[in-house]
């Protein structure tokens, strides 16, 4: 499917650099508010890119997950948060094109993404459950055609700027915590009341408060797939790829800055080799590593997805596990180079060289689904699934 | 073979329901975890001296008790036959 060019005439590379710009003049001013990026939404919406991964016979572009991971790069390395934004929609999106590509409701709801540039939430953290999103306490309430589901939801990112959440929930009131379904529900729809505040190290302007959630809407609405299938086919990757393309944007930005303060020492003194270009070498050398393991990761969900069995496959669990294993500790590091090149200027908030900021918002990445909670599932399946021998797959 | 798999969904799968559930039930509807279902593999693989290759290791092969029966009879088989 051709994406390369939409109906202005424009690549998805050049819309998703038009958005970096706006978004980059105002990424200071989200981070030290914590306030939505709403320029950067705005102009999400004004380039119609909240729409690009649904297939093109419901209105959309039919985008690839690597060309919307390359699209939270470019964002990313102008304003994380943005970028980060911009990925959970597309991860909540993933679903939706995955799972409810046969249901009436679910078609028309994404038409309606597309005509209106709907921005998506996602509701799985839960009060007394944390990250272990396959897992709930709250259930779902059948009753004639409706449904309704209150929920202690914990973290839902800019919750309440968003048009409709996709929540999860155990299937109904008897079903034991594993027996889950997630249901769409739009902002007419329901109610939130704030339990808690979003005022954090990082990743700031994601505005991920914590809300009471109730909702009731038309029982149509519950993806007709149950969640684990939805978490293990669509979640799973689509998470760990286009995070890993939103950190790797952190870092390639830490790495530019870092690059212009040893280019500038060098130029000052030519024929002597500035003080940090060790450490920018070093640094290029993990940036690498991380690039490779996200497009290696991008390559293989590409390929299961011709393949339901691989999909749903411990081998491919791992190994997408092991991408975000591998990019959220790498990209802290990385950063951490940076600050040793620019030193004092990257410390100090407000130069061409500050590194604060990506400092506290590539923290995250080992928290979103804690990294010791998805070394323990690792470490399970490592117990069946055999380490790979070959090289090339 | 159904009664040593529904007696080890129990044990090792922490699935008590186990005993009344039906063949064709779906086990993770009923509560089996992907590290209870890891847990049940191991304990066939011991219990049947069967090795599960890795394209097996899918939700599939274990999803119902039926389904595991017929997996790990055709391990054993593929072992005789080697
Ligand atoms: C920027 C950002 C945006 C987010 N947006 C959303 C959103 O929009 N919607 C949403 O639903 N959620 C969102 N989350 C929440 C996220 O998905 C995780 O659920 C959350 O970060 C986990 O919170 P926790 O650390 O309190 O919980 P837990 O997962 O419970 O972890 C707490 C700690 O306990 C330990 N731990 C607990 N259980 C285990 C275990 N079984 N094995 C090993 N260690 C364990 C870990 O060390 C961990 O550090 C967001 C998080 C961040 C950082």
């Amino acid at each position: 499917m051709d994406v390369a060019l939409n109906a202005h005439g424009s690549t998805l590379l050049e819309r998703a650099r038009r958005v970096a710009g706006i978004a980059g003049q105002h990424a200071d001013d989200v981070d030290r508010n914590a306030r939505f990026p709403r320029e950067a939404v705005d102009a999400l919406i004004s380039e119609r890119l909240l729409s690009i991964q649904i297939p093109v016979t419901l209105g959309g572009e039919g985008a690839t997950t690597a060309q919307i991971a390359e699209a939270c790069t470019v964002i990313s390395q102008a304003c994380s948060a943005s970028a980060m934004v911009f990925a959970m929609h597309h991860i909540k999106l993933s679903s939706l094109v995955s799972h409810g590509i046969d249901s009436p409701w679910h078609q028309s709801f994404m038409r309606r993404i597309v005509d209106e540039q709907l921005l998506i939430a996602s509701a799985t953290t839960e009060g007394g459950i944390g990250g272990n999103m396959r897992n709930s306490i709250c259930a779902i309430e059948i009753d004639g055609d409706t449904c309704r589901l209150q929920k202690d939801a914990t973290v839902i990112s800019y919750g309440r700027h968003a048009d409709a959440i996709l929540i999860t929930s155990r299937a109904h009131p008897d079903a034991v915590t594993t027996d889950q379904v997630m249901t769409v529900f739009t902002k007419d729809q329901y109610t939130l009341e704030r339990t808690n505040e979003w005022d954090t190290l990082g990743m700031r302007g994601t505005c991920s408060e914590g809300y009471l959630f109730k909702g009731e809407a038309p029982k149509e609405q519950i993806l007709p797939k149950p969640f684990a299938e939805i978490a293990a086919q669509s979640m799973l990757a689509s998470s760990h790829l286009l995070w890993g393309g939103v950190w790797y944007g952190i870092a390639v930005n830490a790495m530019t800055r870092a690059q212009a303060f040893v280019r500038a020492a060098a130029r000052k003194s030519p024929g002597q080799t500035p003080p940090g270009a060790l450490h920018l070498a070093e640094a290029s050398s993990l940036l690498q590593q991380v690039r490779a393991n996200v497009t290696a990761g991008l390559a293989r969900y590409e390929a299961a997805l011709a393949e339901p069995e691989l999909l749903s496959s411990m081998g491919f669990s791992v190994a997408m596990n092991n991408v975000k294993i591998a990019v959220s500790q790498t990209v802290p590091k990385i950063i951490d180079h940076a600050m040793q090149i620019t030193g004092i200027m990257g410390y100090k908030n407000g130069t061409a060289f500050s590194l604060g900021r990506h400092l506290r918002d590539a923290q995250s990445a080992q928290l979103m689904i804690s990294n010791d909670r998805i070394l323990a599932n690792t470490s399970n399946m490592l117990l069946v699934n055999k380490i790979e021998t070959n090289l090339l797959g | 073979m159904k009664t040593q798999i529904r007696e080890m969904l129990a044990q090792y799968a922490s699935l008590p329901s186990a005993a009344t559930l039906d063949d064709d039930a779906d086990l993770y509807a009923a509560g089996m975890s992907s590290h209870g279902s890891v847990q049940l593999m191991l304990a066939l693989e011991d219990t049947f001296d069967v090795e599960f290759p890795d394209n097996l290791l899918n939700r599939r092969s274990f999803s119902t008790i039926t389904i595991i029966e017929q997996t790990v009879n055709q391990l054993v088989a593929g072992k005789e036959a080697a």
